[in-house]
């Protein structure tokens, strides 16, 4: 005999994925009309030359910017230029992100590791990572490594940081179950410690591309033969300033599209978490 | 399995939350374990499958000092022991894969126990997607799947209605007499607590108060 329970639930959907037509339509409004303005508002000033304190008559206007810009895409070195910087935050990031999370959790679970790399990360964790250029300059053969490395400081510590306080901060309620099911050191770090820690890690890692790309700009400007911040440096020096703003804007885009690949992937693996049903 | 414990005694720092507690499981019993909230019933299961370190006692099962845990030890847990991010059907498949079930066979297991409990169909819902008394049912799910020799239940059923809180009462029951392993149940309910256990134990605050004990054996007769 076996004792089989009826399903009596009745399906409700909760947190419905309707969105409301009306209300999406007016965001994206705004949020393309709130750009258009500032582009609008830029070209005014730069265009008429208005000088009220700010000095707006030596700014290139919108239109000169955007001839420039078009000029430099038939370019074969403004290519040259963004898969430089890309492959440098490439390398630098993913060091940081295999090395900052492995660390981040190995310093959270074991004391031993913790009292031995804890001190040590510390004292070097408060230096900017742009302060490391002459240290960088020093100590790697080639520029491009340097240049690397910086942008891998950069990242880590916020990635190592934000990955050790998720893990100290998993609940130690699903540890406990994993370990009553006869699951093992490892099993709880694959089942349990990995998962649960994801949110944090990605937190992380937003912010860490976030000063990645600041700080490969920045050693780039100092250092660099090829990339975007060597281009956007080099315009200044010969008072380019259309391509200095074309430079800017590049990196505000690449710098926007990585963000949101991680973002993307973020709540890709995080889809687990509660959320609100948004509107 | 036979299940004793032997003058246990637990400490959050300075709080002596069990003293001296003694208590015998024997192979196959349903022990049922009440008492007011506060008094340490989920730091006694927590100690017998091994999640909580003793101050002073023993706890012997099977003959064998407890120390740690073991899949031979499982736990319902009272709130939510679910991993979120694994849908009901792969928080029931869990304790099979780490024990190298393969795939198929764990996928079969997790949905007929699940249908047993009253959740066919919802097999790919996450934890969030699902309510509180739907929870602790995976969990019941997720345990009698990992055929362990003793259980420990604490408040399994708190959140359930009347009509599935029997319904469940009644597969418990049935399913572990059948693999003869043994019980502790936590729970609150007088009704519960005589509708399942071979014997009741009610713990006061800190120790078994055998007084307590006879009444309710009187109210069970
Ligand atoms: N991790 C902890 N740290 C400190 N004190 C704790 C901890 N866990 C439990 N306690 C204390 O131990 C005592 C017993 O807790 P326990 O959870 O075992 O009670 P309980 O009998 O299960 O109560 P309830 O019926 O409300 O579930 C409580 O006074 C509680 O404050
Ligand atoms: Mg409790």
């Amino acid at each position: 005999m076996t004792a089989r329970v009826e399903r009596r639930t009745v399906n409700v959907r909760i947190g419905s994925r309707v969105r409301n037509g009306h209300v999406v339509g007016t965001r994206w409004v705004l949020r393309i009309g709130s750009l258009t303005a500032g582009l609008l508002l830029w070209q005014v000033l730069t265009a008429t030359g208005t000088t009220a304190w700010l000095r707006f008559d030596r700014l290139p206007t919108v239109v000169e910017v955007a001839r420039r810009l078009v000029e430099q895409a038939g370019t074969a070195e403004f290519y040259t230029d963004l898969v430089t910087s890309l492959g440098r935050i490439a390398a630098g990031f993913l060091l940081a992100a295999v090395l900052g999370t492995t660390l981040g959790i190995v310093i959270a679970r074991s004391r031993l590791v913790g009292d031995v790399l804890q001190p040590l990360l510390e004292v070097v964790r408060p230096i900017p990572a742009i302060a490391l250029v002459p240290i960088a300059i020093l100590l790697f053969p080639t520029d491009e490594q340097g240049i690397v490395f910086i942008t891998f400081v950069a990242a880590f510590f916020p990635i190592l940081v934000s990955t050790r306080h998720a893990v100290r901060a998993l609940p130690t309620m699903w540890e406990d179950a994993v370990r009553t099911m006869g699951g093992s050191r490892r099993h709880v770090l694959l089942k349990v410690v990995l998962p649960g820690t994801l949110p944090g890690v990605f937190g992380g890692l937003s912010v860490g591309m976030g000063v990645a790309w600041i700080c490969v700009i920045s050693a780039e400007m100092i250092s660099g033969r090829y990339g975007v911040g060597y281009r956007t440096w080099q315009a200044y020096t010969i008072v380019d300033y259309p391509g200095v703003i074309v430079g800017m804007v590049t990196i505000g885009l690449l710098g926007w599209l990585t963000s949101s690949a991680v973002e993307l992937a973020g709540r890709r693996v995080t889809r687990w978490l509660p959320r609100e049903a948004k509107p | 399995m036979s299940v004793r414990v032997e003058g246990l005694t637990v400490r959050y720092g300075s709080a002596v939350v069990l003293q001296d507690l003694d208590l015998d499981v024997s192979t196959g019993e349903i022990l049922v374990v009440a008492g007011p909230s506060g008094c340490g019933k989920s730091t006694l299961l927590r100690a017998v499958a091994g999640l909580v370190t003793v101050a002073a006692g023993r706890i012997v099962v099977d003959g064998q000092e407890v120390r740690g845990t073991s899949r031979d030890r499982a736990m319902v847990f009272q709130d939510d022991g679910l991993l979120p991010w694994r849908t009901a059907a792969r928080n029931v498949e869990l304790p099979l894969a780490l024990r190298g079930v393969p795939r198929t066979g764990r996928r079969a297991a997790a949905r007929r126990w699940l249908d047993r409990v009253g959740l066919a169909g919802f097999e790919r819902h996450l934890p969030r997607e699902l309510s509180g008394g739907m929870r602790q049912r995976v969990q019941l799910a997720r345990t009698l799947a990992q055929r362990p020799k003793v259980v420990l239940m604490d408040e399994p059923f708190a959140a359930l209605d009347a009509q599935t809180r029997a319904d469940m009462q009644e597969l418990v029951v049935e399913v572990l007499r059948e693999a003869g392993t043994t019980t502790v149940f936590v729970t609150h309910d007088v009704d519960e607590a005589v509708r399942l256990g071979d014997r009741v134990v009610v713990l006061g605050t800190g120790e078994v108060d055998v007084r307590r004990e006879a009444i309710l054996a009187a109210v069970m007769a």
